[in-house]
């Protein structure tokens, strides 16, 4: 064989294998483009126009920045936002600390350790729904578990906890920490797993107690996997949705209305779709910053992990 | 410290974890099997008397089946386009020279982050055009995509984790690369699939907001929605509450116990190494 063939039989060897790579990524990056990509640019169109669900022509209203400046005088869209902020915040802090906790001990070794792993994902694996109608039984205000356990048996001193706007708010929490904190238990275990045992081992024998051991070995090493934990779950909590909807339908007084739930109302109850997309373009630029926030205290692993 | 001592504080821990686990759903599990009577009591009754009643009327008289079906079809379908799609596109992530590899994967990466809202109406008017609200495909479509992310960065993990030694020498036996993805990788990545898809059945299983959006019509409605919207005529049905949830719940239960070694690795590959 000259070297003149060999060189394009490698050349067509090439260039059939990016044909086929083309060929396999083809329908991913179809459909991500299709309805992910296509969708968000359409939802920053449709923020800037006055569309109408079921009112024909409204479509060609364009409005500018108004649907925006409308938002920011919105005295509920306020409301929303600091709730989801505060919701986001509170409950991430919770997940992640419960989280740290339940990963260092499903992460010593003893007999059913297997079982205990399965049933810390119980809360993780089951609907949104479910935890939340479960939830809303246990603090119903005639025979729910919370009022038994907190005034006995008299139900004349029953509370109604999910019609008081703090407590409906503080039992929202309550069940999303609950539902999620597992799954920040699972990545935190992970990293847990990457420490070497002789680090804890030499810490010993240097005569470290269990807190210190804590301090310096866990904690720091712990870092990234507990910012990867707090990454996914702030971005979760942001679309909070299913438990609102469940267990407070945004109320008491929109005590509970989150940003998801107030855009879902808009658009689809109410059928302003032009507003409505500009309350998801809050809900898409206020998640990006939190994204590139933690991107950033990652130190750019993400990305470059892989190449 | 005492090895007894540190024995009773780690039972001690394990029991605590256990409970704040389990118990709020045993607190459903155990009322799914009362009597109206029993559920309204206060005290609050721990041991049922043991009667189906609930799960007869949930099934009876609230078309529990009907949701069970539903679900079953969504979240069956849903992983098997997202699977077939994602195995294609993580083979060529890979394996195979690919430009923009970076580009891709960052940008599939960044799909999982988009808060639903913000897709939602745009999805719900596309839907509309072509006349897919109400389908099974329209609730697949969107499930599917919002899936990819996750399937594609933990299959692209399992392939590359797979020695590129017997790729080689099929390479050099003459096999093409179809011939290499179908009876060679796609075997020997076969747990890594499996975890994949088993993530996804359990997403689209649970998922809530847009089978609300898509599925009105009520003879298509999903598990979750059918469970969020169950509506009794005078007060709530808890106990058909229950037991439907029980019913929804039972499957995953089951998965988790069964496969709890692979969900770790699965949930745990897709974060870290994302």
């Amino acid at each position: 064989m000259t070297a003149a063939t060999k060189k394009t039989g490698a050349r067509g060897h090439a260039s059939e294998e990016v044909r086929f790579a083309a060929l396999l990524l083809a329908p991913c990056l179809l459909v991500a483009l299709l309805f992910a990509f296509y969708p968000i640019l359409y939802s920053l169109y449709l923020s800037l126009g006055g569309t109408i669900l079921s009112l024909p022509g409204s479509e060609r209203i364009f409005m500018g920045a108004e649907n925006f400046i409308e938002l920011f005088h919105d005295t509920v869209a306020r409301a929303a936002l600091a709730h989801t902020l505060i919701f986001v915040i509170v409950s991430t802090a919770l997940e992640v600390m419960l989280g740290l906790g339940i990963a260092l001990v499903i992460n010593r070794s003893f007999r059913g350790r297997g079982v205990l792993r399965a049933a810390v994902l119980v809360p993780w694996a089951i609907p949104t729904v479910v935890a939340s109608q479960m939830w809303r039984f246990i603090f119903n205000d005639n025979y729910g578990l919370l009022n038994y356990v907190v005034f006995g048996a008299d139900p004349s001193s029953f509370q109604a906890w999910l019609a008081d706007p703090a407590m409906s708010f503080v039992a929202i929490i309550i069940a999303d920490v609950w539902k999620t904190s597992s799954f920040a238990a699972l990545i935190m275990l992970a990293g847990l797993q990457m420490i070497p045992d002789e680090l804890y081992e030499s810490a010993l024998i240097d005569g470290a107690g269990a807190w210190q051991r804590f301090k310096s070995i866990t904690l720091p090493l712990v870092r990234s996997s507990l910012l990867i934990a707090l990454l996914f779950r702030t971005l979760d909590a942001f679309r909070v949705f299913d438990l609102v909807f469940v267990m407070t339908q945004g109320g008491p007084a929109d005590a509970t209305n989150v940003l998801q739930f107030y855009g879902y109302r808009k658009i689809f109850a109410e059928g302003f779709l032009g507003y409505g997309s500009a309350i998801s373009v809050l809900v898409f630029f206020v998640s990006c910053a939190v994204c590139v926030f933690y991107i950033r205290a990652l130190g750019m692993k993400m990305f470059g992990a892989d190449e | 410290m005492s090895r007894w001592k540190r024995t009773a504080i780690l039972a001690l821990a394990v029991a605590a974890v256990a409970a704040f686990s389990l118990l709020p759903f045993l607190w459903f599990l155990v009322t799914s099997f009362k009597t109206p009577l029993e559920v309204t009591a206060i005290p609050p009754l721990i041991i049922p008397s043991g009667s189906f009643g609930f799960y007869r009327s949930a099934f009876g008289r609230y078309d529990l089946l009907l949701y069970v079906r539903n679900s079953v079809v969504v979240a069956g379908c849903t992983t098997l386009v997202t699977m077939s799609v994602s195995v294609f596109a993580a083979y060529a992530l890979a394996r195979l020279r690919i430009r923009r590899r970076g580009l891709i994967l960052g940008g599939l990466l960044i799909i999982s982050m988009f808060p639903q809202i913000s897709i939602a109406g745009p999805i719900w008017s596309i839907l509309q055009k072509i006349g897919w609200l109400n389908t099974v495909q329209g609730l697949v479509m969107p499930y599917v995509t919002l899936n990819l992310p996750l399937a594609v960065w933990v299959l692209t993990n399992f392939f590359g984790e797979l020695p590129k030694e017997i790729e080689e020498a099929a390479r050099i036996d003459g096999c093409s690369h179809a011939q290499i993805l179908f009876r060679i990788v796609l075997p020997l990545a076969a747990p890594g699939v499996f975890t994949a898809a088993i993530l996804i059945f359990i997403y689209a299983w649970n998922e809530f907001f847009f089978a609300l959006l898509i599925m009105t019509r009520h003879r298509l409605q999903t598990l979750p929605v059918g469970i969020a919207l169950f509506q009794g005529q005078y007060t709530m049905p808890w106990g058909e509450i229950a037991a439907a949830s029980i019913v929804a719940t039972l499957p995953l239960v089951l998965v988790v116990f069964l496969f709890q070694k692979r969900i770790v690795r699965g949930l745990s590959a897709g974060a870290l190494k994302g």
